[in-house]
């Protein structure tokens, strides 16, 4: 299986990523790109931007390990995920999802599958900029968004979750 | 040990990461919260609500029991946003 995992600060071309990974292979029958854009509001108030940290070998290495567990769960012949760090506009990319396989139910689920536990499991966190006030020329205030539990209950489906946090070693 | 902190946790406490040596009896991550939590305003204001927080012991989410013995780098966060 082609495994990419990428984590950048510059926006990325999702047509030419799963250009890039079926091409030369005629084994693949199917490939699913998925592609999470910046929305300019977040919980009906408008926004500047999303500024995005995270914890740059940790993310890594859990992005790797929930496409090892994609890779058991379904006959997946590549995958590709890009995830962005930094500040991000409206209509930007943040991150991408692209699966491929023989047949096309393996790779829609395989995409929903780490893009549930991306949102759930990657040491990724939001914050919102909000618009500067034009008139005080105040600066733009920052709060971090907060978790969601019905990502938390879309990661749950697919249990049991082969990576839920470690017990006492 | 090397701590690191991220979001709102590593704003409270003050700083992105340190290296900390916590008494012998401090053997898992919540012994390790508490005494954290006891360390000055910002690391109260910070693990406030210890279930909330979550960790990561080089490099692998875990739970509040997990024993810290031997960790070479233990992470703490809020719930993560990614995606």
């Amino acid at each position: 299986m082609t495994t990419t995992v990428r984590l950048q600060r510059e926006p990325f071309d999702a047509a030419k990523e799963a250009t890039a990974l079926a091409r030369g292979r005629t084994d693949i029958g199917a490939v699913v790109t998925f592609t999470g854009i910046c929305r300019a509001d977040e919980n009906g108030e408008p926004i500047a931007a999303l500024n995005l940290e995270h914890y740059p070998e940790m993310a890594e290495a859990e992005i790797g390990r929930h496409v090892e567990a994609a890779s058991k769960r379904w006959p997946l012949l590549g995958v590709t995920v890009v995830h962005r760090y930094g500040r991000i506009a409206p209509g930007e990319p943040i991150v991408l999802v692209v699966t491929a396989s023989n047949h096309r139910q393996a790779a829609f689920a395989a995409a929903e599958f780490l893009m549930d536990y991306l949102k759930t499991q990657a040491p990724f966190w939001k914050q919102v900029e909000k618009p500067s006030d034009k008139a005080g020329g105040t600066t733009a205030a920052k709060i971090w968004v907060e978790a969601k539990a019905s990502d938390d209950s879309a990661a749950e489906r697919w249990s049991p979750a082969p990576l839920k946090r470690e017990t006492a070693k | 040990m090397k701590l690191r902190y991220f979001a709102w946790v590593r704003e409270r406490v003050g700083k992105a990461e340190e290296d900390l040596d916590p008494p012998a009896e401090i053997a898992t991550v919540h012994d390790l919260v508490a005494w954290l939590a006891r360390q000055g305003e910002g690391y109260a204001y910070a693990f406030e609500n210890p279930g909330i927080v979550r960790s990561a012991i080089d490099k692998r989410h875990v739970r509040a029991d997990a024993r810290i013995a031997g960790a070479k780098e233990i992470a703490f966060f809020p719930p993560m946003t990614g995606g």
